[in-house]
């Protein structure tokens, strides 16, 4: 698998990462040479079997609908590099 | 003998009886730990020594009433820094949670303080717990106790380092593809990855959920199984824990092996295996088959595929989780951003280290339009063979014996340049996670500059008291588990 430059810039602005050039630059080589490496994976016939998410079978059940109580607004808000006394603050995004 | 130089089962038995106060226990520690930190850097927070006192003092409190708390109760301990504690800093090593002090503790967190754990601080390990040597941490990188111009492996390494040390009698470790075994392989201590779903991820903060699990590092197979009994069940804050057949894992440890087939991977003993890691895990074979054990060698191919197939899937699995650090609800947040996107892009960008940045963008790739099918699909495609083989080894036998890393604990700064070799010397234990199985590392010999050599057992899922009851005939009647530094120092002089 061949990478270049502006596909690392399409997969950073994806991530909503921003390379300095020299990163950039460093990172297009590194992935490159993992993702050869995982070419290995094409020589393995895979034809008809099916992905596998989850090892252990898992089964949705319901749960009783009880009211308990949620974490404490304030204790939360408190680790946020923003906060007023209800919300999280971010630059305002709708003109 | 010192204090510090008894398993936790053996230093909570002396609590029991009343020869030891969890007080003495504590203090007896705290010295030690101070010094370990000087020559490890194991810890990335410590707790001080009055907070340490007051859990100690406040499980005499309970154990004089009457209460009956657990076998460690009084037995200090420590958790790695991706386990959520209440009120003490969790930072994941990295700077983009430096900030963070959780509002809640993890749900083993919890469960090992009710049975009265006495924390002592966080433990060092690589940023995100993506790495393989430690050395990837905002806080600097961890130093292995045997060499301190080694690597104490990772990312569980500061859990490894400071049991090794003798800063704490257990610790609490995460293991995704080997970050539990391989530093306790480096480190000459006993770990383990019990069955997916054993121990509830809540307040684990998520690398890749689809393969993390919780486990002990410890001394000795049964400290890791009487740890393991404190954590492990069903937790109803984490959708994928089990309710549990085993019982008292600890109880139950026999160390009879009689009859006992044990399978030896052929592709796990072949080329690129160091030549003392060999011997060393070979003689462990011995050891079995002198309890009684039957052990044959056998083909399992599915080993050339291992290491790319974990590292699609939790590159992936990443790349979602940690999408959330964006500097707004936790954290750090960088300035001088222009707008929203601004925001996300330039906290993430400085706040995150070289080789989450490296697994982000890489599991962006596998799932991008145009690349899903020929990577994350075939990745999820290829893991169900792997289970397979895994389904069909265990038909042949009850366990599976391989070395835990390809060689000891590399030089510091090694790994760092050549991010492949590193992921490429994962290659004997993330096959495990990809198929959800109990695995164990056990100390089973040195190589000729005294570098500790780990063995791997591993078993079928829900097979966690087999693998832990091999461990523990074993180590009836080997002495690697009890080495430790300090030890090898006396002995050269």
């Amino acid at each position: 698998m061949k990478i270049t430059e502006e596909m690392v810039d399409y997969v950073s602005q994806l991530s909503r990462l921003r390379l300095p050039q020299e990163e950039k630059v460093r990172m297009t080589g590194e992935l490159e040479q993992i993702l050869v490496y995982m070419d290995v994976l094409e020589g393995l016939d895979t034809d008809g079997v099916e992905p596998m998410s989850h090892v252990i079978p898992l089964k949705n059940v319901l749960r009783a609908d009880e009211v308990v109580p949620s974490e404490d607004r304030a204790a939360l808000l408190s680790n946020a590099p923003a906060p007023d006394e209800a919300a999280f603050l971010v630059p305002k995004t709708v003109e | 003998m010192e204090l510090w130089e008894y398993t936790a089962l053996e230093l909570g038995g002396l609590i029991q009886r009343g020869e030891v106060s969890p007080t003495q226990a504590a203090r007896a520690v705290l010295d030690r730990r101070e010094e370990a930190q000087e020559g490890t850097n194991a810890f990335i927070t410590c707790l001080d020594g009055e907070a340490v006192l007051a859990q100690a003092a406040e499980v005499e409190h309970r154990l004089a009433a009457g209460e009956k708390l657990s076998p460690l109760a009084g037995v200090p301990m420590a958790l790695k820094d991706n386990i959520c504690t209440k009120g003490v800093p969790t930072t994941c090593a990295s700077k983009i949670l430096g900030d963070f002090t959780p509002p809640y503790d993890a749900t083993a967190a919890e469960k090992l303080k009710t049975a009265g754990g006495v924390l002592l601080g966080k433990l060092n390990m690589d940023e995100f717990a993506m790495g393989s040597t430690s050395e990837t941490s905002y806080y600097g990188p961890t130093r292995n106790p045997w060499d301190p111009g080694r690597a104490p492996g990772g990312s569980s390494g500061g859990a490894a380092a400071a049991v090794a040390a003798g800063a704490c009698w257990y610790a609490i470790g995460s293991d995704t593809g080997g970050s539990i075994r391989q530093p306790a392989a480096y480190c000459g201590v006993t770990g383990m990855k019990p069955t997916y779903g054993s121990v509830s991820r809540y307040g684990l903060i998520a690398y890749a959920s689809s393969l993390d699990q919780l486990g002990p590092v410890a001394r000795s197979a049964a400290d890791c199984a009487a740890v393991l009994d404190l954590m492990a069940g069903r937790d109803r804050r984490d959708g994928t824990s089990l309710d549990l057949p085993w019982g008292s894992l600890a109880e139950g440890l026999t160390g009879d092996l009689r009859g006992l087939r044990v399978g030896l991977p052929a592709e796990c003993f072949g080329e690129g295996l160091d030549e003392a890691v060999r011997a060393a895990v070979l003689s462990a074979a011995d050891v079995l088959k002198a309890r009684g054990a039957v052990v044959e060698a056998f083909s399992f191919p599915m080993m050339n595929y291992v290491v790319p197939t974990y590292y699609i899937i939790a590159a992936a699995e990443a790349s979602s989780n940690l999408s959330r650090f964006d500097g707004v609800k936790y954290g750090w947040r960088a300035e001088g951003y222009e707008d929203l996107t601004g925001l996300y892009e330039l906290t993430r960008t400085q706040g995150f280290g070289a080789e989450v940045k490296r697994r982000i963008l890489l599991g962006t790739f596998v799932l991008s339009a145009g690349y899903y099918d020929a990577y994350y699909k075939k990745a999820l495609q290829v893991k169900a063979l792997i289970k397979r083989a895994y389904d069909e080894a265990f038909e042949k036998y009850d366990l599976l014996l391989t070395p835990v890393a390809p060689a000891t604990a590399p030089r510091l700064g090694e790994s760092l340049g050549d991010p492949l070799k590193m992921y490429l010397s994962d290659i004997f234990t993330v096959p495990v996670n990809l198929a959800g199985l109990p695995g164990l590392s056990m100390p089973c010999g040195f190589d000729g500059q005294g570098l500790p050599i780990g063995a791997q057992l591993i078993g079928p899922a829900l097979g966690d008291a087999k693998v832990l009851d091999a461990a523990y005939g074993f180590q009836l009647d080997t002495d690697h588990h009890r080495q430790h530094p300090a030890g090898k120092e006396a002995q050269a002089q």
